[in-house]
């Protein structure tokens, strides 16, 4: 990750959070639903918008819809009803060879970590950019530069089964940040660590908020989001029932 | 930068290939070895028809019977005078009687036959390379000298000669596009295979931003390096096998229909780029076919 041009950004999350209208939000909800195939829904008429430069946390039960309403964003579903915007980007009728573009906005750090296991830990640091097309030696520096940032400087060349936890976790927040998303997602990033873990992951992502990307974390760790002071969007029965801190609209 | 930035190389994306990768890399050489043997073949069998219809193109033979008191002998020395004498006529020469001795024992057996049977006596006409004679000027010129003769047709055997090289070298193709049509099958299953197996690189692919054509292409690069190293290896044995009839046959045929010349074996020169083609189309055909109903 380009470290330094990353905290060349002007910090605008607060200037967006207030936005009453909702038109320049990172992530709107409108109306939707989601099932499984023939499921009973997870998600039912959800609506939310979220500010750019806006960190929230989403919380509830298992099985309360968290996740799916994050793959719902980066588009490894899509819902049964309702429209989903992204960035003033509608995903839900967004043609398939647009997909790509709006992914690369996107940085996902899954809760099972997914890297992929046949490459070192600056190969996969390294997925975005070469997906993206870019010439090894414009990035090679930014990633090696993320991966001492996250403290996995020493373990470059390691393979995922060689690493603990909670560097798998550090890498896959890596992997994630490293082509500068305007949005980062990530589906309970501390629940594979321990808490002096979990605190410094967090620490991580709140580093990158104030740098300007919009994050939106998925956890059902109470005490670490009540901890953390952030807004919180919660999941119950299918729809979102309280934010928190009442900074963001809920329709 | 650090050592690590400055010497990096990207690694695959593709996990190495595994056992199944390598029975299929075996068997595609397989296909390859067939198809190159046919293509050989097929080269030859042209060859073949084209040489055998040169040479009834430019020959005849005239089978002479004795007459009245004449002898056979005598009839036929006449009859290859006659026929040198006519325009569009090489050469006529009168075959030792053996050679119609030859043609009767076929019918009759090996043993000698009765000093009086009336065998024919044969005739080898060689025509003119330039403005050759026709039949029809043979049996005038034989006819207007008086003598018994029959003119054998060649051009009957001429077209059947064609149509047998013709059924040759169709039959070849049809073998060569079957064949690439069972590695292209191959090729498209493997990587129905290879893409149902690596289900979640291919997601994380998508998801960090990659398009469809661009993880197509990560397997039709697997696929088509894999081919080409098949199409060489199964080239390489068509050539040792073609190399092997070609010395079998002392450098003529290992049999009539199929006599393997050394430049015959460029054929097999084609066939890693050929092998690589056909697994590079098949491979992104099919990924691209089986990625559009990803997310």
């Amino acid at each position: 990750m380009p470290i330094s041009t990353l905290m060349s950004r002007n910090p605008s999350a607060e200037s967006h959070q207030n936005d009453p209208s909702g038109d320049s939000a990172a992530v709107r909800f409108a109306g939707v639903s989601m099932a499984y195939g023939r499921e009973a829904p997870v998600l039912r008429d959800v609506s939310f918008s979220l500010a750019p430069g806006s960190f929230h946390f989403i919380t509830g039960a298992s099985g309360s819809g968290k996740t799916t309403v994050l793959k719902l964003i980066y588009m490894a579903e899509r819902p049964t009803g309702g429209r989903i915007e992204l960035f003033g980007q509608d995903l839900t009728s967004l043609p398939r060879n647009a997909r790509p573009a709006v992914r690369r906005r996107i940085g996902v750090v899954f809760q099972e970590f997914r890297l992929l296991e046949h490459l070192s830990a600056f190969d996969n640091a390294a997925l975005a950019p070469r997906i993206a097309g870019r010439k090894p030696a414009s990035y090679s520096a930014d990633v090696a530069e993320l991966l001492g940032w996250v403290g996995l400087g020493s373990r470059m060349q390691a393979l995922p089964n060689a690493l603990s936890g909670g560097e798998k976790q550090r890498l896959a927040i890596a992997r994630a940040v490293v082509n500068q998303p305007d949005i980062l997602l990530a589906d309970e990033p501390t629940g594979n660590v321990d808490a002096a873990i979990a605190q410094r992951i967090l620490r991580l992502l709140s580093e990158l908020n104030r740098l300007g990307t919009t994050v939106l974390i998925a956890s059902h760790d109470e005490d670490l989001v009540a901890r953390s002071g952030v807004p919180v969007l919660h999941l119950s029965e299918g729809g979102v029932t309280r934010f928190e801190r009442g900074r963001e609209r809920v329709a | 930068m650090s050592m690590e930035a400055a010497g990096w190389r990207p690694k695959s994306l593709l996990p190495k290939e595994d056992g199944a990768q390598a029975t299929l890399l075996f068997v595609i050489a397989v296909l390859a070895f067939l198809a190159s043997l046919a293509a050989i073949g097929a080269i030859a069998s042209e060859r073949a028809a084209e040489g055998w219809r040169d040479q009834l193109i430019g020959s005849a033979t005239v089978l002479v019977r004795a007459s009245g008191l004449e002898s056979a002998d005598a009839a036929a020395a006449r009859a290859a005078e006659t026929l040198a004498g006519v325009r569009g006529v090489a050469e006529a020469r009168a075959l030792d009687k053996s050679k119609g001795d030859a043609l009767v024992a076929r019918f009759i057996g090996p043993d000698p036959l009765p000093a009086d049977l009336p065998v024919p006596r044969l005739v080898a006409v060689d025509f003119a390379s330039a403005n050759p004679a026709s039949v029809a000027d043979l049996r005038r010129a034989l006819e207007a000298d008086g003598l018994d003769a029959t003119v054998e047709d060649h051009s009957l055997w001429t077209a059947q000669i064609m149509r047998t090289g013709a059924l040759a070298r169709w039959a070849a193709i049809g073998l060569f596009l079957l064949i690439s049509g069972a590695a292209g099958a191959l090729v498209a299953f493997a990587t129905r295979q290879g893409l149902d197996a690596r289900r979640d690189l291919v997601e994380i692919l998508h998801l960090s931003g990659a398009s469809d054509s661009f993880i197509a292409r990560l397997f039709q690069t697997r696929f088509a390096r894999m081919a080409a190293l098949a199409g060489a290896g199964g080239g390489a044995a068509a050539a040792l096998a073609a190399a092997g009839l070609h010395l079998y046959g002392k450098g003529q045929s290992v049999a009539a229909i199929m006599p393997v010349a050394w430049t015959d074996l460029t054929a097999t020169l084609p066939c890693p780029i050929i092998a690589a083609l056909i697994a590079a189309v098949t491979a992104r055909v099919t990924a691209q076919a089986v990625l559009k109903n990803a997310p």
